[in-house]
């Protein structure tokens, strides 16, 4: 009796050894994360360079976790960060407090602010943890102007773009 | 009292004086009927059409015109055909108002529909988003899409400056004409109106400057969307991120209830600080407006940083000739030191910014050491004020059929203008108002009598009015008898006297004039009739109930006094003249935000902490102790005005109080007859006032602030419940003879002026004029805008010249606070440069 038990459990293992191995080796190696992961936040831009942000702070209203923090100004045709009349001055997310919900991206009218995929956050000290403007938005894509811009009067008068409702 | 009509509104039993309006019977019983721009302190329009309701009324059979019953005994109701707006039509007997049917639903609806049809829905970047009645309604009511063409929206300009204060956004306007009824209705500034029709109205501004109005701001609280932003806030915060605490302007006598709205910020290092000021509802003092300059002057407050116009940031010593910073505790030591040995030749100089509880101290110290103390004011009559001022229960709010009103002396819009505002308004109420003044203003367009008097016969204008009440014929000429007709024999009478064209000596003898005019016509120690002065500062009233006068002739006290203890007033920038005298001090102290030029030479200088940072309390013109909150935090090298000088107490042996603000009124309520049996819990009580404003439907009175912090209470005058007083003699008119090549010159009031509060707002500046004077045209051979010589007290300013026909002859104006030092009436010589 007790035989037959051990040897159904020494089988066990020794398919197990034939069987591919779960592990990785992090961080040489990463697994993929799923499509609608949430991971760290960033700041997105337009085309020309300009940020998507506006500075309305919805994000930080829908916040459960009253993580983020925006402050916001003024834009006007020689300095400007954002289409239309307000950008965010200041940004700041702070990941000890975030709890990846998410609820700020679908509060952002503009599509500014989206989680990504980098789940590798450490810190050193909790200043560290608050990202700012600086860490936060995107490089400019190829072809765009870094921010702030001098633009054309008369052309970036819209802050929301038009959108089209999500297709997955 | 009008009949009181009963009538139904959703079930709920309302019982209403006739002529109410649908929307503010429905708001007594709690229903909020959608409005955007109705507004209960004006005139119904029914422009908008949100506030559609079902409208039945009792069918009334015409045979015997009794109601026609329904089988089950109930009266029968017809219904109108169509919906009705509830904000035009009247409430009676037996009405039913349906507000929640399925079809007004679907009228608000349409209506909803139609406002957004080119509304540009930028909610997110919107400063009215968060506190926005379209937004509000749109959630309650509004289709969740439009069936409009979105192509077909009309794009329109988004940043269009109406004045240097105001924007425009004229996408977002949705042409309820609130803005415009505000300035032709409330406050008679036309200076905006509407142009063209159709979907193309639009905003604009008549004026030049652009929206040249002292109430501006006020159209940013009523306009139900973000139509109309100011300068100071326009993007600054949402309003959900913000706190909010109660305060009381500091710029005139009139003491507007403000809020504060604070939050931190990183702008600021992380500190909380104030993004804007809001009206707080109280309705016997400013009801829902405060002015611009109670709205945008509070900038002084929050400067900081290293130049001479910033805030003191640490106590300053005199060291080898030099100020540098010390310790408190030695800053302290030395000024109690300085101080004591003084003794009686001490003189304290106090200015009417200070709370009663810092004045309470000062005073403590100053009566302890066996010095005098003195008010830094060019008005007097407060002592008349206390005896015969308003009486306890007085709301100007109030006045109307049967009142009258007295205004002498008195620019009331600049210097006072919510009072401007309150004594139209009771005009229109059937008020009769009497106003006297050497040169034409505002407020005679409402005037019943103008009496028109040179410079100088202010009092004697005053006696003679009431010669001619006495019935003593002999001098009075028609204008002066058709007045004292018109104030005979009505219920109230107010006096209201001002500043202008006068010094100390010519206020003291019309205050005195003024106040035996209602002593002998009885208006004296009963709601509604007394002595109203129109301070220059916020505490002026609270500092002469305290027994501080001002000083006759200061710079014969500053030569016999051996040390000086200035605090929150500035002789030496009001007056370079008096350097001399200053500087032959031995020892001065000064109490003060700001390094003034006073302080420049002084040998202690303590940094004060302002209202914004601190509490205490402030006694209006109205005699209404008001307390204020601490709306930020307060920095840290700087102490409450009280507590400086309590410590300054306790160093020199003097006793004092410093615990807190609550501790020094307590005291200062045992000592001072006038706030026997106050303290401070009484101070913050509130009751339920009307219109209902500052809940969570911003529609309907905009985004003012309810009062949940305190009304104040209005003291009694000693004339109330006291021994009746007795009439004074008028001081003797001081003589000015006027050598040759001299001219008389006499200062008047403006709002804007150079004063320390509002230099440090700069929004402001584009407002505030150049040093001018004014004169008749012919007076001296220049045009408008020339520059003159004005030589005054042995100095020489260059001035603009301003010419007016509206201005007597033979006088020269010259604004106070501006760079010219003119306490009172005084001979000057001009000369065309």
């Amino acid at each position: 009796m007790f035989l037959i038990e051990l040897a159904r459990g020494m089988g066990t293992t020794l398919r197990m050894l034939f069987e591919k191995p779960v592990t990785i080796q992090y961080p040489e190696e990463k697994r993929p994360v799923h499509t609608r992961f949430k991971g760290r936040h960033s700041l997105h831009r337009y085309e020309n360079g300009l940020e998507k942000c506006i500075g309305c702070a919805l994000c930080a209203a829908a916040c459960p976790a009253d993580a983020i923090f925006v402050e916001s100004s003024e834009n006007t045709d020689e300095q400007r960060f954002s289409p239309g009349e307000r950008y965010a001055s200041t940004y700041e997310i702070n990941f000890l407090r975030c709890i990846f919900c998410g609820y700020c991206e679908d509060a952002c009218p503009t599509e500014a602010i989206v989680l990504g995929d980098n789940y590798e956050l450490t810190f050193s000290d909790r200043r560290e943890a608050i990202y700012g403007k600086d860490r936060l938005l995107v490089p400019v894509p190829p072809g765009g102007q870094p921010t702030p811009q001098q633009t054309e009067p008369g052309v970036f008068t819209r802050s929301i773009p038009v959108m089209e409702n999500p297709k997955d | 009292m009008s009949k009181l009509v009963t009538l139904t509104i959703d079930d709920k039993q309302v019982t209403v004086p006739e002529g109410t309006v649908i929307v503010d019977a429905a708001k007594k019983v709690g229903i909020d009927i959608p409005v955007f721009c109705y507004h209960p302190k004006m005139e119904p329009v029914g422009m908008c059409r949100m506030c559609l309701v079902d409208v039945g009324r009792p069918v009334i059979d015409r045979a015997t015109g009794q109601p026609v019953l329904e089988p089950d005994g109930s009266p029968k109701v017809q219904f109108g055909p169509k919906l009705e707006t509830a904000c035009t039509t009247l409430v009676s007997e037996g009405m039913v108002v349906v507000g929640m049917s399925e079809k007004v639903k679907a009228g608000r609806k349409d209506v909803l529909e139609f406002l957004l049809t080119s509304h540009p829905l930028d909610c997110p970047v919107c400063d009215k988003g968060g506190e926005c009645p379209l937004q509000n309604l749109t959630m309650g009511f509004g289709p969740g899409e439009s069936r409009f063409l979105y192509d077909e929206k009309m794009h329109l300009a988004k940043h269009v400056p109406l004045g240097d204060l105001i924007f425009l956004d004229r996408e977002r306007c949705i042409q309820c004409g609130r803005c415009v009824r505000f300035q032709s209705e409330v406050v008679d500034d036309p200076v905006i109106g509407f142009y063209n029709r159709g979907r193309k109205l639009e905003i604009r501004t008549y004026s030049d400057p652009g929206f040249d109005s002292y109430f501006s701001g006020n159209t940013s609280d009523i306009c139900p969307v973000g139509a109309l932003t100011t300068v100071d806030f326009r993007f600054g915060a949402r309003p959900w991120e913000m706190r909010t605490t109660a305060s009381i302007c500091t710029h005139c006598a009139v003491g507007c209830n403000l809020a504060f709205n604070v939050r931190r910020e990183a702008k600021a290092g992380g500190d909380i600080v104030i993004k804007r000021a809001m009206p707080r509802q109280n309705e016997q003092v400013n009801e829902l407006w405060i002015c611009d300059k109670g709205r945008f002057g509070y900038h002084f407050a929050e400067s900081g940083g290293a130049s001479p116009l910033e805030r003191l940031a640490q106590p300053l010593v005199r060291r080898g000739g030099e100020l540098q910073p010390a310790s408190w505790d030695e800053a302290l030591r030395l000024a109690a030191e300085g101080l004591h040995q003084a003794g009686r030749e001490l003189l304290a100089l106090v200015g009417g910014r200070l709370s009663n509880e810092d004045l309470f101290n000062i005073q403590a110290l100053a009566q302890g050491l066996g010095g005098k103390i003195g008010l830094d004011t060019y008005m007097a009559g407060g002592d008349l004020v206390s005896q015969v001022g308003l009486g306890q229960g007085s709301n100007l709010g109030d006045l109307g059929q049967g009142s009258a009103i007295l205004v002498v002396a008195c620019d009331l819009e600049e210097e006072a203008p919510i009072w401007w505002l309150r004594l139209k308004r009771a005009v229109e109420r059937g008020a009769s108002l009497i106003v006297a003044n050497p040169r034409p203003t505002k407020l005679e367009r409402y005037a019943a009598h103008i009496l028109r008097y040179g410079y100088g016969s202010e009092a004697a204008t005053v006696a003679a009015l009431l010669d001619a009440i006495d019935g003593k014929q002999n001098a009075a000429n028609s204008g002066i008898k058709a007045a004292a007709e018109a104030i005979t024999g009505l219920g109230n009478l107010v006096v209201v006297y001002g500043s202008e064209g006068l010094g100390l000596q010519g206020s003291q003898a019309l205050a005195q004039a003024c106040a035996n005019l209602l002593i002998a016509t009885g208006h004296f120690g009963q709601p509604n009739n007394g002595l109203l002065a129109v301070w220059p500062h916020a505490n002026d009233q609270g500092a002469w109930e305290m027994g501080l006068r001002p000083l006759p002739d200061l710079p014969a006290a500053l030569q016999a006094a051996k040390a000086l203890y200035v605090a929150a007033s500035d002789p030496l920038g009001d007056d370079p003249a008096l350097a001399e005298a200053l500087r032959a001090l031995p020892f001065v102290v000064v109490q003060d935000l700001f390094l003034t030029e006073t302080a420049r030479l002084a040998n202690v200088v303590l940094p004060a902490l302002p209202f914004t940072e601190r509490d205490g309390s402030f006694t209006s013109g109205e005699r209404r102790v008001q307390r204020y909150y601490p709306a930020v935090l307060a920095r840290p090298d700087a102490r409450p005005d009280y507590a400086i000088s309590g410590e300054i107490c306790k160093r020199a042996g003097v006793e004092a109080e410093i615990s807190s603000a609550a501790g020094v009124f307590a005291r200062l309520a045992e000592k001072v007859p006038a706030y026997q049996g106050l303290n401070y819990r009484m101070l913050a009580q509130t009751a339920e006032q009307w219109p209902i404003v500052g809940r969570p439907d911003v529609y309907y009175g905009g985004t003012a602030y309810e009062n949940t912090q305190g009304l104040g209470v209005q003291v009694k005058p000693g004339a109330q419940d006291g021994p009746p007083p007795a009439r004074g003699a008028l001081g003797a008119a001081p003589a000015l003879p006027l050598q040759a090549g001299e001219r008389l010159a006499v200062p008047v009031t403006r709002l804007y002026d150079h004063g320390s509060t509002i230099a440090h707002t700069g929004l402001l500046h584009a407002r505030t004029p150049a040093p001018y004077v004014a004169l008749h045209p012919g007076e001296l051979p220049a045009s408008d805008g020339a520059e003159v010589q004005l030589s005054l007290g042995g100095q020489v300013f260059t001035v603009t010249l301003r010419l007016d026909e509206a201005l007597p002859a033979g006088v020269v104006l010259v604004p106070r606070s501006l760079g010219l030092p003119l306490r009172g009436p005084q001979a000057v010589e001009l000369k065309v440069k």
